[in-house]
């Protein structure tokens, strides 16, 4: 059925990294470690995004995600860090959170992605065309006129609000 | 570009294809063997940069440095690693053992990652992305999450603190190097370090950037940890900052890997600014490709070892604002006036056609936009000296009437 | 190459992960990682699809790029308020800050 070529082993390692790093994220009991599997997870992903052709996003994910909001996460934990050790790992309802997760997933996977994308619906095991859009293209619909530049520039304008709005949430008042 | 030339991991996997090895195996094992060679030359390298460190700073404190181990101190560096691995590798009590092990080596992994994207000569190149600027960027940023690691996993209150102000420096220094970064990839038009150092071929861009090289510099003095930035490994400060607890080769690994790491940094400024590989002779003969990219980068090198030298170091909070209130305006406006000026010589036609590698039909754009990089820097230079003057003014007054109200008031 | 369902199904396990992790954590700060891990299933959904389906169309990619953008917005401004939360009430277990509950 999958030819044993590197796209595929490469596929099955950064799924391994994704999902190892992403159930290490909600089961560690250390947040540090935490935050390492979510970087380790966050790697897989930018790993998809290059077997993907989508080399830009990929550089994009390890230097925002990784480079930027993992650090900043590391910080808020060493910053947040409470003298007694976290007792209690999960609320109350964990049973019921790990029940809707479970049902979400199987609920996806059977109601959406295999009957329409898998062996019986469209099954698109090869893509469409090989006409990737480069990195340029992507500069090009960012800017122009007719395609994406409002949103681009609403973007730009959340970004700055959201950093202004961080540095006076978390400002020292005290030494004012 | 005609290439006469194949590169060296081509010649291997013919030789192994023709020798009877199937085709894709030879093409793994030479690309393999590529691979191992580009990593293992900057730790080699590491060696005589810190012998060229030495003797650079010794001679300008007036003194002769290392010169017993060896023809003129060329051996010492092997007796330091050597002593390094036979020290007792002592772990904190309370550390993270998995963080503490794993932090030198993404360090140096870090900084081992950027030579794969430095174009050696016309062939010689290890994988040419087509987002080679970005790649070393987001590279970069992979180093300061190991100094993170490194300093919260010793358990240890310096090393934490240490830790926190060097992320802070170097994420803050990260900005205007990528908006330096902008300026050549805007002229250029390409992301692709390759596609850099053939746009190169008309006129270096240290000519039509200089205020981005000038900021580059800068930065990366800065995001490596040179002087005057050298708050990183302050040894009189913070006793010895994040890697306090590190003894043994880890400790020998970080030293490696910062000596390694603004070496690289110093390449990757011959590569985008001082035209990579491009010199007489170099598209014939990519051996001398290697060579002029190595004379470039000493030559980029060699003064930000003297400045380690001799320039005191600067305060974090000095770092900041410098970074903050001045750095980064300046790049900014930088970008803007060089977008401007290469749309502006493109509709009035003085621009070169991509691919031409005439000097003098780069000649106009590049000189317009010297100029206008001097018209920047005359602006700042101003603005300066008012803020200067206004300092000066303000201390030349007797500065008593100002303290006391302030003492009553705690 | 891979059939495009695998690559669902990765992002779709991953995003479940996530909901798991936002609904079940109790610390805040582990329930903001979950949610950058549910961003991310998101990106990687929309790219396979951009891929697979509509490759020269930019779409795809411009909408994952945006979505990179508010993840790091949102990501510096519950990090912001969780500090903010931690200064005055000393504890960035969600459980405690319950100062409005009935």
């Amino acid at each position: 059925m999958l030819e044993l070529n590197a796209q595929t082993i490469a596929f099955f390692v950064f799924a391994l990294f994704s999902l190892a790093g992403a159930v290490g994220v909600v089961s560690s009991k250390n947040l540090i470690h935490g935050a390492l599997y979510l970087i380790v997870s966050l790697f897989g992903g930018a790993g998809f995004f290059v077997l993907l052709s989508a080399p830009f996003m990929a550089v994009v994910q390890v230097l925002v995600y990784i480079g930027a909001i993992a650090i900043l996460i590391i910080f808020a934990v060493m910053l947040t860090r409470s003298m007694t050790n976290m007792t209690e790992l999960f609320n109350r309802q964990w049973w019921m959170s790990g029940i809707v997760g479970i049902l979400l997933f199987v609920l996806l996977t059977i109601g959406v992605i295999l009957p329409v994308w898998g062996e019986n619906g469209i099954n698109p095991s090869q893509p469409v065309s090989d006409n990737v859009a480069t990195t340029e293209d992507l500069g090009v619909a960012l800017v122009d006129g007719n395609q994406y530049v409002l949103p681009f520039q609403v973007a730009s304008l959340l970004l700055t609000a959201a950093m202004i709005g961080a540095i006076v949430l978390a400002r020292d008042t005290d030494t004012e | 570009m005609e290439q006469q030339c194949i590169n060296v991991i081509e010649t291997m996997a013919l030789c192994l294809t023709s020798s009877g090895v199937d085709p894709g195996l030879a093409q793994f094992i030479s690309i393999f063997i590529g691979v191992i060679l580009v990593a293992i030359f900057p730790l080699v390298l590491v060696i005589i940069l810190i012998w060229l460190e030495r003797k650079i700073a010794a001679r300008v404190q007036d003194r002769i440095g290392p010169n017993r181990v060896g023809p003129f101190g060329l051996f010492q560096n092997i007796a330091d690693a050597v002593k390094l691995i036979i020290k007792e590798d002592i772990t904190p009590a309370g550390a993270d053992r998995l963080i503490y092990n794993l932090a030198p080596i993404i360090a140096t992994l870090s900084t081992t990652l950027m030579w794969a994207v430095i174009p050696f000569s016309p062939v010689h190149i290890g994988v040419d992305l087509s987002i080679g600027v970005l790649y070393f960027t987001a590279i970069g940023s992979i180093g300061t999450l190991a100094i993170m690691m490194a300093g919260w996993s010793s358990n240890n209150k310096y090393a934490l603190l240490g830790a926190f102000r060097v992320v802070a420096q170097l994420v803050s220094y990260e900005i205007p190097m990528v908006l330096a970064l902008l300026v050549p990839v805007m002229i250029a038009g390409t992301l692709s370090m390759q596609g850099i150092v053939v746009a190169q071929l008309g006129m270096w861009f240290i000519v039509p950037a200089f205020l981005s090289a000038v900021i580059f510099y800068i930065s990366n003095l800065a995001e490596t940890g040179r002087a005057p930035f050298d708050l990183i490994e302050a040894e009189s400060e913070l006793v010895a900052g994040y890697n306090i607890e590190y003894s043994g080769m880890k400790f020998g690994l970080f030293m490696a890997n910062e000596f390694m790491h603004a070496f690289t940094a110093n390449l990757l400024f011959a590569v985008i600014f001082l035209g990579g590989w491009s010199g007489p002779g170099a598209t014939q003969l990519p051996v001398l490709g290697f060579v002029y990219l190595f004379i470039k980068t000493l030559i980029v090198y060699i003064p930000s070892l003297i400045l380690r030298a001799t320039v005191p170091r600067v305060r974090i909070d000095q770092m900041m604002s410098f970074n903050w209130k001045f750095l980064v305006p300046v790049a900014i406006v930088n970008v803007i006036m060089v977008a401007f000026l290469i749309q502006v010589t493109k509709a009035v036609g003085l621009a070169p056609a991509p691919g031409e590698t005439d000097f003098l039909a780069h000649l106009p754009q590049s000189v317009i936009l010297l100029l206008g990089n001097l018209v920047v820097i005359a602006g700042i230079l101003t603005y300066l000296r008012g803020i200067g003057r206004k300092a000066r003014l303000e201390s030349t007054v007797v500065a008593k009437a100002h303290d006391v109200p302030q003492v009553a008031a705690h | 190459m891979v059939p495009l369902w695998m690559y669902l199904l990765v992002a779709a396990a991953m995003f479940s992960i996530g909901v798991y992790g936002v609904l079940a954590r109790r610390n805040a700060v582990a329930i903001l990682m979950s949610v950058e891990l549910m961003l991310s299933a998101v990106n990687i959904n929309l790219i396979a699809f951009w891929r697979y389906m509509a490759p020269e169309n930019m779409a795809g990619q411009a909408f994952a790029a945006f979505v990179f953008v508010v993840a790091a917005a949102e990501a510096a401004v519950g990090l912001a308020i969780i500090i903010s939360i931690y200064r005055s009430r000393r504890s960035v277990v969600v459980e405690d800050v319950n100062l409005l509950k009935g």
